[in-house]
């Protein structure tokens, strides 16, 4: 039996493929038709031979639970999410307005600080940031990008509009997953990519190396690019030595490099030193180098510091770009928008209440069974409170977290997410889903089509991260 | 390439083949062990004491009885040399190459692991023991083939060959100075229990056969030791292996200390004369070869895995 498409109902929700009269978007058709031709066993046979796949080529990602590391294969559904191109475009052009205002934001807080002066935003914030890095202070990255990898969740509501939850400027992961999302769905549907024509994902890993080769102190063709990991315990190990491997880059670890008394940065390697020109760091900026920020840490290189504040080595992202990457900041982006390019915003912020102003504060205390609480400097959808399914005494635990420290939190309300035709038990149902698209930039700057798409595989749940039983799916975006 | 990768693969390719020697010999030992006199009987004490382990074995056991050897030697963690942990440690240090490494041979590694975690205990008995023993030389001798097939011979492949020549270099001498551990204090023993223990060195190695092939047919102590220890063409032989390891060197940067060292212990295993030693000034003679094999070691280590910090570019 095929799915029965008039049992897919959602009411109250935008499904992506299917709109409330139970029809198909123009985008989704190629797709519905071909899966109407396959039967309910035939469509799990499918799920299941991509299940096999995955397990065999070792696509892993690793969580920390009791104690332990375990590596589990990555979830994927084979039902992709298809964006229009045309809608697409707006979304993209979105990106980069929003990647280069905060570019201009963490630039400017580590020079003169008009933002502030300006009245913009204010001084308080910046001295309670957690990300703030006055190491930082007075220091000239390459072009003057900042946050050259940008991973920035975006969600759409029961319209169809695309929001923006949050922008991850720090150590942003998971675009691996988005290629090899790729490669399954061509092994799973490789007919439906001959009728239709779906914008590629696999040239990233060249346009990283591009964008990180802008980076080089000593201009030339292929500069010594390297990973540096903090090893294979990490959570995205597996996206750490798959991009050095498409990259053709060395994948290292902080024991691999040391400076020297030139404070310029080498590779141990058997042929003695190598001088290494761009590091892409995926430690957090407090263990990067012992010398400079945590005493203890054993990942970072002592000395790094040092040779990036002279401009012998380039660092992406750049030490201190988190500051941007604050859930109170990004409450900001829209007035940076406006600030420093003079434009509206294209792609909207959730609104987003500041429990450090008295009034928003009050506000979110008497509302909590409404709203999400998050915390201003987590990730991973860890520290959380969903307010209209928490217990009474979560709730109460939140508010003395907020009022204790007013700063550490936001509250937004709940978007109802959108959802995709899913794989489940029983056969095709509604998932929510949201949408991580990267964003590099340094001499220019590239958004990718699509991203990585993250569903909650439960029914009726919105936490879509995969240490949390969350499952991915592939993004296409199609002409016409 | 990068030292720190360098140095796994180095270790993966030691660990691979000390779980293949581990097993050989284990193998041999099980089948010879009836034929020996009653008064050699006690030689399991001699087969624990091999990899140079003995601390932990008295840590863990009383007696030196067959259960217990084979226990220790099979599929203890706590045993260094053990097959176990020498075929986990090979494992991990794939896993953390993966990059460089063939997608199959870290398939084949996994595949051993499991083999080996899921059978070791069942095949501490006889019964089992053989079956075991033999798909662990297998395997092993598979994923060296799958290397030597399928990977570029790059300098990843010279480190991985250089650690397994080393290790059989080592583990070969080991292996006849346990024959000689036996025989020292018995020196007026008959002639035809000598024999039978050298025999079984021989079939430890897997050289019994070559011995006749190529030395001759009557095994003769001083004949083997020979055989082993400086014969060029037989592969588990010292000689063989240190001419393997120098030519892995050879197509490695910076190989001048580290090849002197080579050319230092060569000097040693040629210059010796068997025919013309006690069996104390054998065991002395082992003694230097071990010390050379370690000091080959232990520069390379030096040079390649190890940066020195002098070899930094000074302050321009």
């Amino acid at each position: 039996m095929a799915i029965n498409w008039q049992a897919y109902e959602n009411p109250g929700f935008h499904d992506e493929l299917i709109d409330s009269d139970g029809q198909v978007r123009p985008p989704a058709r190629e797709l519905l038709n071909y899966l109407d031709s396959l039967s309910t066993d035939e469509i799990h046979e499918r799920q299941h031979a991509a299940d096999l796949a995955i397990l065999e080529m070792g696509i892993t990602f690793t969580v920390y639970s009791e104690g332990e590391n375990i590596d589990r294969s990555w979830p994927y559904d084979i039902i992709p999410r298809i964006i229009a191109a045309a809608t697409w475009q707006q979304v993209d052009a979105g990106l980069r307005q929003r990647v280069a205002a905060l570019n201009r934001f963490i630039a400017d807080i580590y020079a003169e600080q008009a933002v502030i002066a300006d009245g913009i935003f204010p001084r308080a914030l910046l001295e309670n940031s957690v990300n703030f890095r006055k190491e930082c202070m007075g220091v000239h990255p390459p072009q003057g990008v900042w946050a050259h990898v940008c991973g920035s969740d975006l969600i759409r509501d029961h319209e169809g509009r695309f929001l923006v939850l949050e922008d991850n400027l720090r150590v942003p992961s998971g675009v691996s997953y988005m290629m090899e999302n790729r490669v399954m769905t061509k092994r799973v549907f490789g007919e439906l990519f001959e009728n239709t024509s779906i914008q590629p994902v696999g040239d990233y890993p060249t346009k990283l190396f591009d964008m990180l080769a802008a980076l080089s102190p000593r201009p030339m063709d292929y500069p010594e690019v390297v990973v540096l990991t903090p090893g294979i315990y990490n959570s995205a190990y597996f996206e750490h030595s798959f991009l050095a491997q498409h990259m053709g880059a060395e994948l290292v670890e902080g024991s691999d490099l040391v400076v020297g008394s030139d404070d310029c940065v080498y590779m141990r390697t058997i042929d003695g030193p190598r001088r290494v020109d761009v590091i892409y760091r995926r430690i957090d900026d407090l263990f990067l180098d012992p010398e400079c920020f945590r005493k203890d840490s054993a990942l970072g290189v002592p000395g790094l510091m040092r040779a990036w504040r002279k401009g012998n080595v380039g660092l992406a992202n750049a030490p201190g770009a988190g500051v941007a990457d604050d859930k109170v900041v990004y409450a900001f982006v829209p007035d940076f928008i406006r600030y420093y390019l003079g434009e509206e915003p294209i792609l909207p912020n959730v609104p987003t209440y500041r429990c450090d102003l008295d009034d928003e504060r009050a506000y979110v205390l008497d509302h909590l069974d409404e709203l999400v609480v998050k915390p201003a400097n987590e990730s991973g959808g860890y520290g959380m409170l969903m307010g209209p399914t928490a217990t009474k005494k979560d709730r109460k635990h939140f508010a003395r977290l907020i009022k204790g420290e007013p700063r550490n939190y936001i509250a937004q309300p709940l978007i109802r997410l959108s959802t995709v035709p899913t794989v489940v038990d029983g056969g095709v149902e509604p998932r929510h889903v949201d949408l991580r698209p990267f964003v590099l930039q340094s001499d220019e700057m590239y958004v990718t089509p699509g991203g990585l798409t993250r569903v909650a595989l439960r029914r009726g749940s919105t936490v879509v991260n995969s240490s949390q039983g969350g499952g991915s799916k592939d993004t296409w975006i199609v002409e016409g | 390439m990068l030292s720190r990768v360098a140095e796994r693969v180095y270790w993966m390719g030691r660990y691979l083949e000390r779980a293949e020697s581990m097993a050989r010999l284990v193998n041999a030992h099980s089948n010879e062990v009836m034929d020996l006199p009653l008064n050699m009987r006690d030689s399991w004490r001699g087969l624990a004491n091999i990899t140079g382990a003995s601390g932990a074995f008295a840590g863990h056991y009383k007696n030196y009885d067959e259960r217990n050897v084979v226990k220790f030697l099979l599929a203890d963690t706590f045993n260094p040399g053990s097959i176990l942990t020498s075929v986990r440690a090979a494992r991990e240090n794939v896993r953390t190459t993966r990059e460089l490494m063939p997608t199959e041979a870290w398939a084949d590694m996994n595949r051993l692991y499991l083999y080996v975690h899921d059978h070791v205990q069942k095949s501490l008995a006889r019964r089992h023991r053989f079956e075991f023993l033999h798909t662990v030389i297998f395997r092993c001798q598979q994923i060296s083939g799958l290397l030597a097939g399928t990977m570029s011979h790059d300098s990843a492949y010279d480190f991985v060959r250089l650690g397994q020549s080393l290790e059989r270099a080592d583990m070969t001498t080991r292996i006849v100075d346990s024959a000689v551990a036996v025989l020292m204090p018995r020196e007026d023993i008959a002639e035809d229990y000598a024999n039978v223990l050298w025999v079984h060195v021989l079939k430890s190695l897997s050289g019994y056969q070559m011995y006749r092939q190529h030395i001759h047919p009557r095994v003769v102590g001083h004949d083997v030791v020979r055989f082993l220890l400086q014969d060029r063409l037989f592969p588990r032989s010292v000689d063989h292996n240190i001419a393997v390891a120098e030519a892995c060197m050879q197509a490695l940067p910076r190989n001048e200390a580290t090849l002197r060292r080579v050319g230092r212990l060569q000097r040693r295993i040629n210059e010796a004369e068997p025919r013309d030693m006690r069996m104390d000034d054998l065991h002395e003679y082992i003694d230097v070869l071990q010390t050379g094999i370690g000091d080959i070691h232990k520069q390379l280590t030096g040079t390649w895995f190890r940066l020195d910090p002098d070899a930094l570019p000074q302050e321009a």
